[in-house]
């Protein structure tokens, strides 16, 4: 997954290969402004009418997974407790409390599972998500 | 899992040398034998063997004795004994939903229900048992269930689905465990036993004497020398009560038959095996039948003169077959019947032979009992322990070992025996010593009990064992140098919840941040030490819980300020105290429900619990709610819940002090106070004890002489009565004493540990915090007190806050970039 920082420049260089459906299409979905992210928590948001839980770090980075929890099929996972597990940063399920890696979504309770991860980036103030390329655009 | 309905014979034929393993039953000694095999040799084809397991119930191998956790909760993937993968390994094929039908002998060839023919070099036979089922007119009516699969458990689950009362046919260990079951399925339940007493074969009188008080105090209704003479039907045909001989009949809604097991040996003697005139496939030391082609192991074998009826002896039957399937000599000649057991979560051991005189510790009073059975040379014979078995280990290690006893006495009283030896029998389930998990944890670097019990097995039978695997791999671990933590989280791998209340109390931290920084390590904390800092922070009047950063630290429920339910949506709960809501109080909660569509439930702490409700709609539900004069009901929190009440002198004819007052004051002062755990509460009006104070944190019961405080009290999955602190108080008495023990746990308390486990824990137990609490024999009690008086001070209902707030309110959104333009 492509982790894309805030460009001080605003640059959109940066922005992933579209599918070919999108070509034309800005892949990128603006979500909200980045305060509206309370700092090391989780919000969830609707991109492509998928819920996708963002959290924000302390550094204003801003990170994106599926917010379905997989142990329970419920979207959720952006209510949790945002953590950081030997070096990797974490939430963890607000149902069982299993733990997710926030940049691989790898599931650090089970390696048997884990979430998909949704690119994001910071433009302006704006927090934006990348639609999965398989989604037609709008 | 290669788990298949079809054979696999097209290896077979291709590698043609490979000789035939057929092992007729998937149990768990069935199982056993194939992981030795397994384990022996790397791969069980690698010895040249192909084998085949055929299972009869739809799944793998599961722990038997665990089935009565699948009440509690436990899933079939947690019962299960087969790892994921396992039967993908070469030559290795499982069968379920699948039995051994007929043996030809001649043909050296098995014949499945399915009509499969499996040829076999050799077959081990490991059916099992079944439940012994008395020839009781009635038994075949609806209701009347016998308890040995998982099957068995979904069907009683089933049935008992809004029934209430249940029998248990069969006082020996598998009834009591089916008690269990029943208890925790919400039955009343009764136990009724032929012999005497409770667990005739591993017990002794004075044992089952013991057994039987704990029990009843769980609420189970013992029958001891009780003969059964019909199960009857009620009207409509199904189960309605057991008939006992001497003429009286318990009604019972479910009657669970677990009168004992009978071998499975229909099999052996269809094809004509030597069986045991009392049932059972006689075998030799080498676990062979009459046949030397056949084998035959666990409780369906007659082994050294009989049948085996406990796990351990099985996988020591297996192991013995495994190695000489491998080419070696190993035997079965009988074992150790050394048990320990945990039946309703109370200990009951037994060590060698039981029976007989020795010297013995009763004490009815905490339904204590230890006999200890030594011969004239000073050898330990036998020993029996109910209440208590913490001295198992070592009796066991003393009895294997022959050593001399020389002192009976420090052997009754529990203490250390130093039977500490690299030979000492740890897990007596699968014949783990000290020395295997030393010799483990100094190979293979192992610094976690998980991984030590996966590589040793150690602790994965019965469970009764795990205190003492962790003790040595806490005391190998240190005697390595390796720095045993008992901190909370790797951010704080050094301080307890009780060091980081003291560090924020006395020096003074006041954010999360500030105390990592200067305490903790890593840039951010963990779901285990946030939430725990938040806890503390708001017990020391940290202020409103959602205020700047705090608000990150709280667990969904705390940040949310409802419940959590599976679904993802919340439940709100009001504060009732004493169970009183107004009218208009009762309108709002039914107007709310019926707009917001919310489930309604009466809690057992005699409030109402809205259910249902959307993240979103929190707000306008709590604007609503506050407009009728309800407040925050703290049901998300690790706080104070609810303080339960009868009517008390008001209304009772027994009520002796006015209870509903006492508990609507206790609410109102100690609402919103956060400790370790969540706290209940109950004031009872007289010693009918109709609030069920005694299974509350603070338990408080009124008498003509003033109230009477009781603590540390428990419901739930292990329940425990409080301990009386102090009797004949006044309410001002009273009130000062709550205080003080209240502060004193949220001082002292470790992370999510309830007041119970908590002065379980404390040196000196319940007198140790009387001396703290009510002799102030640490001059605490002023701290403590001004510390309550604050907490009341600065009380202020969090949703009255949370309203107040514009910017928190933009929380309550379920998605942030709803309504935005896409």
């Amino acid at each position: 997954m492509t982790i894309l920082h805030t460009n001080p420049a605003g640059s959109v260089g940066s922005i992933p290969a579209p599918g070919d459906n999108n070509s034309r299409q800005n892949p990128w979905e603006d979500v909200c402004e980045l305060g509206r992210l309370s700092v090391e928590r989780g919000a969830a948001a609707l991109v492509a009418g998928a819920p996708v839980a963002l959290f924000r770090l302390a550094d204003d980075e801003v990170l994106g997974l599926d917010d379905i929890d997989p142990f329970w099929g419920v979207s959720v996972l952006s209510r949790g407790v945002v953590g950081s597990i030997a070096g990797r940063d974490t939430v963890a399920s607000p149902l069982l409390k299993q733990r997710f890696d926030l940049r691989t979504g790898a599931c650090l309770d089970d390696p048997a599972v884990s979430v998909a991860t949704w690119p994001v980036r910071v433009l302006r103030g704006r927090v934006e998500v990348a639609r999965p390329s398989f989604v037609p655009a709008l | 899992m290669a788990i298949s309905n079809r054979c696999g014979t097209g290896l077979t034929t291709r590698l043609g040398v490979r000789r035939q393993l057929v092992v007729a039953g998937h149990g768990m000694v069935g199982h056993r034998l194939v992981e030795e095999l397994v384990e022996a040799n790397g791969l069980a084809g690698v010895d040249g063997w192909e084998v085949t397991v055929v299972g009869e119930e739809p799944r793998p191998a599961y722990d038997r004795v665990a089935l009565s956790s699948a009440f509690a909760g436990a899933g079939e993937d947690q019962l299960t004994l087969v790892s994921d993968g396992f039967f993908d390994g070469p030559g290795l094929t499982l069968l379920v939903d699948e039995a051994v039908a007929a043996v030809d002998r001649e043909a050296h060839t098995a014949t499945t229900t399915t009509g499969r023919v499996l040829r076999y070099d050799h077959l081990v036979l490991a059916t099992g048992s079944r439940p012994f089922v008395p020839p009781l007119p009635g038994r075949e009516l609806p209701g009347v269930f016998t308890y040995r699969t998982l099957d068995d458990v979904d069907a009683i689950t089933a049935w008992c689905a809004g029934r209430r009362t249940g029998v248990v046919l069969g006082g020996g260990l598998l009834g009591l465990e089916a008690a269990n079951a029943l208890r925790l399925l919400g039955l009343e339940v009764h136990v009724v036993e032929m012999a005497p007493r409770l667990m005739p074969v591993q017990l002794d009188d004075g044992g089952a004497a013991a057994l039987r008080t704990r029990i009843e105090g769980l609420g189970v209704h013992v029958h001891v020398g009780a003969s059964s003479e019909a199960i009857d039907a009620g009207t409509d045909g199904a189960v309605a009560g057991l008939r006992l001989a001497d003429g009286t009949t318990l009604a019972a809604d479910v009657v669970v038959i677990s009168a004992g097991i009978r071998p499975r040996d229909d099999l052996a003697r269809a094809c004509g095996l030597d069986l045991h005139e009392r049932g059972g496939i006689i075998v030799d030391d080498s676990c062979r039948t009459s046949d030397p082609a056949i084998s035959a192991v666990g409780e369906c074998a007659v082994a050294a003169g009989r049948v085996w009826g406990l796990v351990a002896p099985g996988y020591k039957m297996a192991a013995a077959v495994a190695d000489q399937l491998g080419g070696g000599d190993a035997t079965f000649e009988g074992t150790d019947l050394s048990t320990k057991l945990k039946l309703l979560g109370i200990d009951v051991a037994s060590v060698g032979e039981p029976h007989g005189p020795g010297a013995v510790l009763d004490d009815p009073g905490s339904a204590t009992y230890k006999k200890v059975r030594v011969d004239s040379e000073g050898h330990l014979v036998g020993a029996v322990l109910v209440g208590d078995a913490s001295a198992f280990g070592d009796l066991v290690q003393l009895h294997r070992s022959g050593a001399v006893v020389t002192e009976v006495l420090t052997l009754l009283a529990g203490t250390a025996v130093a039977a500490t030896g690299p030979s000492a029998l740890v897990c007596s389930c699968n014949s783990v010593t000290t020395g295997d998990l030393v010799s483990a944890i100094e190979a293979d670097g192992i610094s976690d009990l998980a991984t030590l019990k996966a590589c040793t097995k150690a602790g994965t039978g019965c469970g009764g064992c795990v205190p003492t695997v962790k003790l040595v791999l806490e005391r190998q671990l240190a005697a390595q140098g390796v720095d045993v933590r008992r901190g909370l989280c790797e951010h704080f791998p050094d301080h307890t919840r009780q060091d980081l209340y003291d560090l924020c109390r006395i020096e003074g931290f006041r954010t999360f941040s500030d105390l990592l920084a200067r305490h903790g390590t890593g840039p951010r904390g963990c779901e285990v030490c946030k939430p725990t800092v938040a806890s503390v922070l708001a017990s020391l009047g940290g202020g409103y819980v959602l205020g700047g950063e705090q608000a990150a630290l709280q667990d969904t429920n705390d940040f949310a300020l409802a419940n959590l339910q599976r679904n993802g949506t919340y439940s709100v709960v009001p504060r009732m105290p004493g169970g009183e809501v107004t009218p208009r109080q009762l309108m709002a909660c039914a107007e709310v429900a019926e707009d917001y569509g919310l489930y309604v439930k009466v809690t057992g702490g005699q409030r109402l619990d809205l259910f249902g409700a959307k993240l979103d709609d929190l707000p306008t539900i709590w604007a609503r709610l506050g407009d009728a004069g309800l407040e925050s009901g703290h049901a998300y929190g690790k706080a104070l819940r609810t303080v339960k009440s009868c009517v008390g002198i008001n209304w009772c004819r027994y009520g002796v002090q006015d209870s509903t007052s006492m508990a609507k004051l206790l609410e109102l002062r100690y609402r919103g106070l956060r400790a370790p755990h969540k706290l209940k509460m109950a004031v009872s009006g007289c010693a009918r004890e109709c609030a069920e104070a005694m299974s509350k944190d603070v338990g408080v019961i009124a008498t003509e002489a003033g109230w009477n405080l009781y603590v540390g009290g428990n419901g739930g999955f292990r329940p425990r009565h409080a301990e009386l602190l102090a009797e004949g108080l006044s309410d001002a008495e009273l009130v000062r004493s709550i205080d003080r023990f209240l502060q004193y746990y949220v001082r002292t308390g470790e992370r999510l540990e309830r007041t119970a486990a908590w002065i379980e824990r404390v040196e000196g137990g319940v007198d140790h915090v009387r001396r703290v609490v009510i002799e102030d024999s640490l001059g605490l009690g002023a701290d403590l007190e001004a510390q309550m008086a604050a907490h009341v001070e600065s009380y202020e209902c969090e949703w009255a806050a949370t309203l107040r707030q514009p910017d928190r309110l933009a929380l309550f959104q379920t998605y942030v970039n709803e309504g935005a333009p896409t």
